[in-house]
């Protein structure tokens, strides 16, 4: 990854839920306008890996840092006020509130920072990106479809001008047809110079669109490389591109 | 009974009801945030209105003392916490409002002779004096067992609930104080009278339930404070703080407390555990909407005051039993309606 850089740089990342350890030792970095790709199998601490980053996971070993500043120690309305945004596997949306609302609130930390103006427009773009939401706007959001979920989780993080997305799965329990369009947001997105840390499973998929991945085996970094390197590799091709690996 | 005296009770059972109300939204509030079942929600009904009969009593009440008390714990608290994680930053604002704060309010009420003043200041200056020991209580008690159990916090709440009346003894004495009326209007409507501060209860009452409206349906940091109700983590991710949430929904809670306390303060003699039983009827108003919804629990609070009401007349000695008897079937109807409900959601 030289040459670009870097927005997000993790070293050694240790962390885990009580005393139970699911990360070790964990060093990735995240180019500026790039997107990198983790991938690995159910239980290899992907998820574990981006909620530590965000620190809804304890993290008892490592540092962080973002943009070239040292953000170890900093809370995460902190994290999100700067920029780094997850879209969590299990969307976390506000099930009762309405779309509209839910995308207001994905404005929340840059309405506190003072830019209080730009929360309608960008509500316009998200209903840009995404007609269906336009649609539903005055639904409660836990009337939705599973894609029309994604699409809101991805539009409500969108509310925060992310300079870093970080994606959980973002393809998980979606139609084929759906899965696309959002990869092909993705792509957009990259090209609008949001650096993304995209977590998933279709290591297949994710690797097309990615620069650099990582993958993680028992919490620990197994393998790492560009993606068209990975994409190539034997051992990779054996364990998450064959008949498991993706479509 | 006759329509005459059914009005009447109707009447007090409907001034009685909106304070009830107004209980019952700020424990459903409270309960949705931060999952703390507050039983010392009286507390502050009792503290509200002391205060302000201290005041009119020419007497420097004594939660000033508390006020600064417990903003010099937080301090602590805060300044600990900032000196662990390093971060020196954070503090000036959290001794400004914890030790500046108080120490200003303390040198008006001290110094500024309110016994003087008109009504309206006086109240706005014992609600001064009160709504910030919401957030402090919060951060004391409540904020280091923020991911507890409802049960864990519920017992905490029984404690603060002791602990507050036990204060409440020490600073306020054991004697009942009542205040003079808003206004000693009293006009006709048909064949009863209605009196002054009946009117203003509910017409105060009607406001703050429709400012609270306006604020959590039409504001931003309104709908954040619904957020964290409802996902947590959701609000978490879009930079939503659950600390200030729940030091916000104390905040309004003891607002709500403070102000009913007020508000009552001239219809009926306040002691310094009267708070209690007061806030016990808004919170059958709020099982009644089962700690979630916002519009039953203030009308399950209204039909609490009307019951007590009515019930006082036909069987006066059983009237508490008739009222908190209601809390059975409702648990039953609740029970046989509601599906297991995951108490982290």
């Amino acid at each position: 990854m030289s040459g670009v850089a870097p927005v997000l740089e993790v070293r050694d990342l240790c962390a885990g839920y009580g005393r139970v350890e699911a990360l070790h030792h964990v060093d990735l970095v995240v180019g500026s306008g790039q997107i990198v790709t983790v991938i690995g199998a159910n239980g290899a601490g992907k998820t574990t890996l981006l909620s530590a980053i965000m620190g809804l996971v304890g993290r008892s070993r490592g540092s962080m840092f973002y943009e070239g500043v040292d953000e170890s120690e900093s809370e995460l309305e902190k994290l999100v006020a700067l920029g780094m945004i997850l879209v969590p596997e299990k969307r976390e949306l506000f099930g009762a509130m309405s779309v509209a609302d839910n995308l207001l609130l994905g404005g929340y930390a840059r309405h506190c920072q003072g830019y209080r103006d730009e929360a309608k427009s960008l509500v316009d773009e998200v209903f840009g990106i995404f007609p269906r939401l336009r649609e539903r706007r005055l639904q409660a959001s836990a009337t939705l479809s599973g894609g029309e979920r994604q699409m809101l989780a991805l539009g409500r993080a969108l509310m925060g001008k992310p300079k870093l997305l970080m994606l959980d799965e973002p393809s998980l329990g979606l139609a084929p047809l759906i899965v696309r369009e959002i990869f092909l947001i993705i792509e957009k997105l990259r090209q609008k110079g949001v650096s993304i840390l995209l977590v998933e499973q279709n290591a297949r998929a994710a690797l097309q669109l990615a620069d650099y991945a990582y993958v993680l085996e028992t919490g620990e970094v197994a393998m790492e490389g560009s993606a068209c390197e990975l994409a190539a590799d034997p051992k990779m091709i054996a364990s998450y591109l064959g008949l498991a690996g993706g479509q | 009974m006759d329509l005459q005296v059914a009005l009447l009770l109707g009447q007090d059972g409907l001034t009685n009801g909106a304070i009830y109300a107004l209980l019952a939204l700020a424990l459903v509030l409270v309960f949705a945030v931060t999952r703390v079942v507050f039983i010392p929600q009286g507390e502050f009904v009792a503290f509200g209105a002391l205060t302000l009969a201290s005041f009119q009593a020419d007497k420097t009440p004594g939660t000033l003392w508390l006020l600064l008390a417990a903003g010099g714990l937080v301090s602590l608290f805060e300044v600990g916490a900032a000196l662990r994680r390093r971060k020196l930053g954070l503090v000036a604002p959290t001794l400004l409002w914890n030790l500046a704060y108080p120490a200003l309010a303390a040198a008006i009420a001290v110094l500024g002779h309110p016994v003087a003043w008109p009504l309206a200041f006086q109240v706005l200056l014992s609600l001064a004096l009160v709504v910030p020991l919401g957030p402090m209580v919060y951060r004391l008690a409540f904020q280091p067992l923020a991911e507890a159990s409802v049960l864990v916090l519920l017992i905490v709440a029984v404690a603060v609930h002791l602990v507050l009346v036990g204060l409440g003894l020490l600073i306020f004495g054991a004697e009942g104080s009542r205040t003079p009326p808003f206004s000693e209007a009293s006009f006709e409507i048909g064949s009863i009278a209605v009196n002054g501060q009946t009117v203003w209860v509910l017409v105060a009452s009607l406001v703050l339930v429709g400012s609270l409206f306006v604020f959590f349906d039409r504001t931003l940091r309104g709908k954040a404070l619904r957020a964290t109700a409802l996902n947590r983590t959701g609000a978490r991710l879009m930079g939503i703080s659950t600390v200030k949430a729940g030091k916000q929904a104390f905040m309004l809670a003891a607002l709500i407390g403070a102000f009913s306390g007020v508000l009552i303060a001239p219809i009926t003699t306040i002691y310094y555990d009267s708070g209690f039983l007061i806030g016990l009827k808004g919170f059958v108003g709020a099982i009644v909407g089962g700690l979630t919804s916002y519009p039953i629990a203030a009308a399950g609070a209204v039909l609490v005051g009307l019951l007590e009401s009515y019930s006082s007349f036909w069987a006066s000695a059983f009237k508490e039993v008739i009222v908190f008897t209601l809390i059975i079937p409702v648990l039953l109807w609740r029970s046989l309606k509601s599906q297991d409900i995951d108490e982290h959601q």
